[in-house]
This record gives C-alpha cells, structure tokens and sequence, in this order.
C-alpha cells in the first residue's frame, strides 16, 4: 500500500505541476527579458480557457468531429496570446519599460482588473465547461485507480515538449540568440544591429501564448470560472518565485517540486494542501532568497 | 450672555427631542418610495447565486410596482456586491443607510459577509433580513433587534441531508467529506461529522479533505477516494468547486463505488446536465426546488418560474428562491405593521417589532419567524434521477422535513443541542415522501 500510494501520489503531482509549469513558463520569460512582473499573466490564463472552451463548445454544437476540440485548444490559444498579448505590448508596456517597477506592477494589475471585468461581461458569471478532450481520450488504471488520460499523459506530454521546443528556440535559433542578446546587455545587442524593441514584442507574445496555453489545456480538467486567473497567477507566481525569476528549467522543476509536495500532502496530511506551495517557496527563499536557480547578478534566461 | 446660551441650548434639547418623541409615538410620513438595500455577489465565484438571486429581485420588485408597491409606496432597490470586499461593502452599505435612506436592507449571502453586516445593521438601526447566509452562529451567539433571517440556517441545512441518508442508506460504514476550505466548509462539516458520531458512532470518517476554495482541480483528491473506497462522499461544495469535482470524479468512476451527498447540489443540477449520476443525494439549502412537490400547480409558483425563465433562460436555483421569501417577509411585515398601527405608515421600531412571528411564504412551504429572529423554513432532499423532458437529472425520491424538528430550539447554540441527540433521532424525524411526476 505504501509503494503504491507514493506512486499514485506522483501520478497526481506530474499532472498538477505539467499545467503549473505551462502558465508560470510564460511569466518567468516575460519578466526574465523584459524584467515585468506581468500580473495580467492570470487575465490571458483565463481568455485562453474561455476563447478555447467556446471554440470547442461551438464544434461540438455544430456536429464537428469532437477530436477537432485539441487542435481547437491551440488554436484558441494562439489566438489570445497574438492579438491580446500583442496589443497589450504595443499599446502599454512599450510605454512604461523605462519606468519604476512598482508602476510597471500597478499597470499590469489595473489591465488584470480590466480583463477580469471584461470576461464577466462576455461569459458571464455561470461556471463553463468543455471536458470533450478529456472525454475522448478515456480513462488508464494504475494500481486499480482510474486517470485520465488527458491528466497523467498528455499534460505532462504537452509540458515536455514545450520545455524542450523552448529550449531549442533559445539556444539554437536566430530570434533565441536576438532575445539571449537583449536580457544579457539591451544597449551593446542594439548597437550591433539587434531591433530590442522587436525582441520584446516577440517575448511578451510568446510569453503571453503560453498563459493562454496553459488556460486552454486546463479547460477539459475544470469548470471555468471568474477569479481563475487571479488564483492562477498567485500559484505561477510561487512557481516562478521558487524557482528563481527568469529562470526556465527551473521553473519545470519547482512546479514539479510544488505539484508532487501538493499530492503527498492531499495523502499524508491533507490540512497542509492549501499552504504546500507557499511554504516551499518560503522555505527555498529563507535558504536561497534569489530562488532555488537565481543568479544574484543580471536576469538570465 | 452665558444664561441665553443655555437656555438656547435647553429650547433646542426640548425641540429635539419632542420631534424624536412624535416620531416614535406616531407613525412615519408616508414615504414616496421604499429603498430596499440588497447585498449580492454580482463578481466572484459565489456570482452563481449571486446573479440569479439579483434577477429574481428585479423580477419581484417589477411585479410588486405594477400592482402599485407595498400598501402603495412603490419599491427601489439597490445593489452592492458583495464581491467587491468588505470594506467596500461596508462603507457602501453606511452610505445606503444613512445617506439614500434605505429603509430595509437584504444582507447577505456569505457568512463571512453576515458575520460583518450583522452588528453593523444592529448599529444602524435600519430593519435587515439575512437572506441568504448560512452560518447558525450570528443569531445563536448574539440578540439582535434589527437583524432577522428570513431563511434557515446551517442546522437544519446540513441534517435534513444527512436525515435522508441514515434513512435511504442506513449501512454505510465509512464516509469521506470534501468541503471548501473556507467557513461554510467547515462548519457544515462540524455540524454533520458532530450529529454523525452521536447517530452512528460506529461509521469511520476515513478522510477529511479540504482543497482550497475555488481549487481548479480535485485530481489528487478523487485518487486517494478511490484508494480509500469510502461507502459515502460528503461535498458540501457548490459553484464552479462542486462542478469540477463532479465531473472529474464521474469521469474516473467515482460515483460507482461511493454514494455520494451534495447538499447543495440543487443549485448545480442544471449546469452539471448528464454529468451528474443517478442516485446521489441532493439538497437545497430549504425546500427549493423548481418542481416542488407541493407547490408545482400554484399559481404564484408557475408564474414566477416562467418569468424567471424567460428572464435567464434557466429555471430558479434556491438562491433565487431566498430571494423570493425575502420580498414576501418585506410585503408581510409591512402589511402587518400597518394594521398594528391603524392603517399609518410604521416606523422602522415598528417594523422590527412587527418582524418577531412574522409568517410568510415564498416558493416553498410557508415560514415563520421566531422570537431569535430566525425563520424555520421546511428542507428538501432527494435523489437523482433521469426523466424524460429533461437535460439535466431532476429530484426524485423527495423527503420534505419540516424545520422546526431539525432547528436548535430558541437560545440553544446548535452543536450543544446535537450533542444531545438520541441515537436514532435523526434516522426517525418526520417526513412526506414524494416521487417525481
């Protein structure tokens, strides 16, 4: 029994920390490149649940395939991540870069408020839901227990691939190398030819698919509510925090961290579940107060 | 000049209080409209109730106006979110009072909100009607005479279901509860795991979870169930909470080898549609429920249901039904306030005092207040099943109880009153049954 349920506990924690992982990706890249505690990371978390679950909603309705549901998860994602992750750069943050850093905070929390007003004003208050993905796939037994598939497979699959596929695109492409350039030194990368202002775009977009990302797979798991962003947000938060702030791999291995603790203690000590995150990232930031991977000197991604 | 000061200042004390005198001694001018001040969630997770209780307002006070108001003063209502925070609210709630001239207010739905408005009210002095919160404590623990509860409280709410289940299932052996981290989580847990040990000591509570609330996910919840295999799942969850955990334990075979009891699940139904099994326990916070044994072919019943369909879309949950008993409380004391004082317009004393044995009937059987301020309202518990015409599960197999057997008598503080239970008590309180038709 023991063995087993350490592996059960492991199970649910892969699967929790693979969606942690996806939303607090994207806001330790944000703020590693363009040093912005984005707060507004929660309001595309949650649009990109809703655009993805009313995406889904509408091809069930209209009798299309239902597997059509997953590339529509992507889809919806991209879609908020692009168009509101690109205004929201254009018309705002280009603005403030320069600014103090508790204005830059107060900007991206008066736009989360925004957004939050604005989802209640489209999808309302009532809980929305569009679990066809995690139907389709079915249900695996371990140790007699059911998960579902979309939970302890494909999640943690999506989250694999999208640490290596950015890790790839850092290290081996043209933009990676412009966007390494710009978090090592903006002036000396701008003086031999590198558009930063573009740089920053392309992050803030890219940062801001993967919190739509992370909405739109959680979709299938969970009833989409107001407040899920803000929720949402505090959790990535004590991901990014924990791991150090701009740090990647980092991030996949405190959400891991956050995600199995969180498991044991629904097991062992359920009274602790709600606080786990949190005294971890207490206990990481007592012993190492720039994260378990923070460099004391300059953001690195 | 020191004597013209004070007798100036005497002239203005006797005139003062000569007008204050008058004004309790006779009745109140006629207002031109009664402001009714209402505190709802239109933000936040609790907007499920929120939203459909602020529609079911909007729809009473329409239908009230066009018969020509209360006793002909015509109603206004104000809202305040109950989302926005207590201090907001609060400051909010003052202004209302002391500035708009609200005369009664509505306040509130969370416990927590209660707990705050309460004594604030009570300060006031402005007439206040509990509509909606479920906590036993404000009125138990404290005497007011300005606050009254125009529904039940957490007691009856919490033993009616666990009633129904020593009753439809007496052999369960162990039971698991899953609640909402948070005040309404638990406290219905102290008062069902209380009244439990004393009807059933021999039952094992084999797991006590409490996820955080508004949790996106109860996965590692749902594998350790399956693990401990209990033979009852207690949720007194509801909103998006309740929807998640429902699906994601229909989906991995929960609901197969536990019983489940959701004593607020009558508020999900609609949403939850298919994914909602047959045979689990629900309740309704009362007797609330849009099919309604007893009062499905009433008039009153049939109209407001349609109006607040062709309103929402969706049939009433109980907290629209709250919400309904709340206007009929209003209408019912004014009515009675105004006979006590020959026909005059009552002032708030008045009012208040007229508050105390008030009956009254929304949707559900008729209530009344009792001389705490607390109304005993009938609860309402079945199972689910399948029927044709509907796309969601409706509630067969019904139990109505009356309030007053599972209400902590006047003075008495609850768990007290539970602790002296006897064994078989709850398994032998009386009920009607009814099946769905």
């Amino acid at each position: 029994m023991t063995l087993n349920f350490a592996v059960l506990a492991l199970l649910d924690g892969i699967a929790y920390a693979s969606l942690l992982f996806l939303v607090a990706v994207g806001l330790t890249l944000i703020f590693g490149v363009l040093g912005i505690l984005n707060i507004a990371h929660g309001s595309l978390y949650a649009i990109g649940a809703y655009v993805a679950a009313t995406l889904g909603q509408w091809l069930v309705a209209n009798g299309y395939n239902p597997w059509l549901t997953f590339p529509a998860l992507f889809a919806g994602a991209t879609i908020v991540g692009i168009v509101l992750g690109g205004l929201l750069e254009r018309l705002l943050l280009q603005r403030i870069y320069a600014k103090d850093e508790i204005l830059q905070l107060l900007v991206t929390f008066a736009v989360f408020m925004i957004l939050e007003n604005l989802q209640r004003m489209i999808w309302g208050v009532q809980p929305y839901f569009m679990s066809t993905p995690l139907n389709l796939l079915g249900n695996v037994s371990f140790f007699g227990i059911n998960y579902t598939a979309y939970q302890v497979l494909f999640l943690p699959a999506a989250a694999i691939v999208v640490l290596f596929a950015l890790r790839h695109f850092l290290r081996h492409t043209s933009m990676g190398a412009q966007i390494l350039a710009v978090t090592e030194d903006r002036e000396a990368a701008t003086s031999i030819g590198i558009n930063a202002t573009r740089v920053y775009f392309m992050t803030f977009v890219i940062g801001a698919c993967f919190a739509a990302l992370g909405g739109a797979l959680a979709t299938p798991t969970t009833s989409l509510v107001t407040g899920m962003g803000a929720n949402m947000i505090v959790l990535s938060f004590a991901v990014a925090a924990t791991a150090g702030l701009g740090q990647i791999e980092g991030a996949a291995i405190s959400a891991l961290m956050i995600g199995i603790a969180r498991a044991f203690a629904v097991y062992l000590s359920p009274e602790l579940e709600v606080i786990m995150p949190y005294l971890i990232m207490v206990l990481v930031l007592l012993i190492k107060p720039n994260g378990l991977f923070g460099k004391v000197t300059a953001r690195k991604i | 000049m020191k004597f013209k000061a004070l007798y100036l200042g005497g002239v203005l004390t006797a005139a003062l209080s000569a007008a204050t005198l008058t004004g309790a001694a006779w009745a109140a001018d006629k207002p031109a409209e009664l402001k009714i001040g209402i505190t709802t969630y239109s933000s936040g997770s609790a907007s499920v109730f929120g939203v459909p209780a602020r529609h079911a307002a909007e729809i009473l006070a329409e239908e009230i106006n066009a018969k020509g108001g209360v006793n002909g003063v015509p109603l206004k209502l104000y809202f305040i979110d109950e989302g926005a925070g207590l201090e907001t609210l609060m400051t909010e709630y003052r202004r209302l009072v002391e500035d708009e001239g609200v005369e009664v207010t509505f306040a509130s739905i969370s416990s927590g909100v209660c707990n705050k408005m309460a004594p604030l009210a009570e300060d006031l002095e402005v007439v206040n009607f509990m509509w909606d919160c479920g906590t036993q404590r404000i009125l138990e623990d404290d005497k007011y005479d300005y606050v009254f509860r125009t529904q039940a409280n957490a007691t009856p709410e919490v033993l009616a279901p666990l009633a129904y289940l020593l009753k439809a299932n007496p052999d369960f052996k162990t039971i698991a509860v899953v609640n909402q981290d948070y005040a309404w989580g638990r406290d219905s847990w102290e008062i069902f795991s209380n009244a439990l040990k004393i009807q059933r000591p021999d039952v094992k509570v084999v797991a006590e979870l409490f996820p955080a609330f508004g949790a996106a996910d109860f996965s590692t919840e749902v594998s350790r169930l399956q693990a401990l295999k209990p033979d009852v799942i207690l949720s007194t969850s509801w909103g998006g909470d309740l929807d998640t955990f429902v699906r994601q334990a229909k989906q991995r075979g929960l609901f197969e080898t536990s019983k489940f009891v959701l004593p607020l699940a009558e508020s999900s139904l609609q949403r939850l549609g298919d994914d909602l099994p047959e045979g689990v326990i629900v309740g309704a916070r009362g007797d609330h429920y849009f099919l309604h044994p007893e009062m499905r072919d009433k008039e009153k019943f049939k109209t407001f249901n349609e109006k607040f369909k062709a309103r929402t879309g969706e049939y009433p949950i109980y907290s629209a039904a709250h919400m309904v008993q709340a206007f009929a409380a209003l209408e019912a004391v004014y009515d009675k306030a105004i006979k006590a004082n020959g026909g005059e317009w009552p002032t708030k004393e008045q009012v208040a005092e007229a508050m105390v044995g008030l009956e009254f009937q929304g949707l559900g059987r008729p209530l009344v207040i009792r001389e705490d301020g607390q109304a005993v309202e009938a609860q309402l518990v079945g199972t689910t099943a399948k029927r044709d015409g509907y796309n969601f599960k409706v509630i067969d197999k019904m139990e109505l109880y009356d309030g007053k057997d599972l209400m902590a008598p006047v003075g008495e503080n609850s768990l007290k009153w539970i602790a002296k239970f006897k064994p078989d008590f709850l398994s032998k309180v009386p009920s009607t049954s009814f099946s769905h038709k």
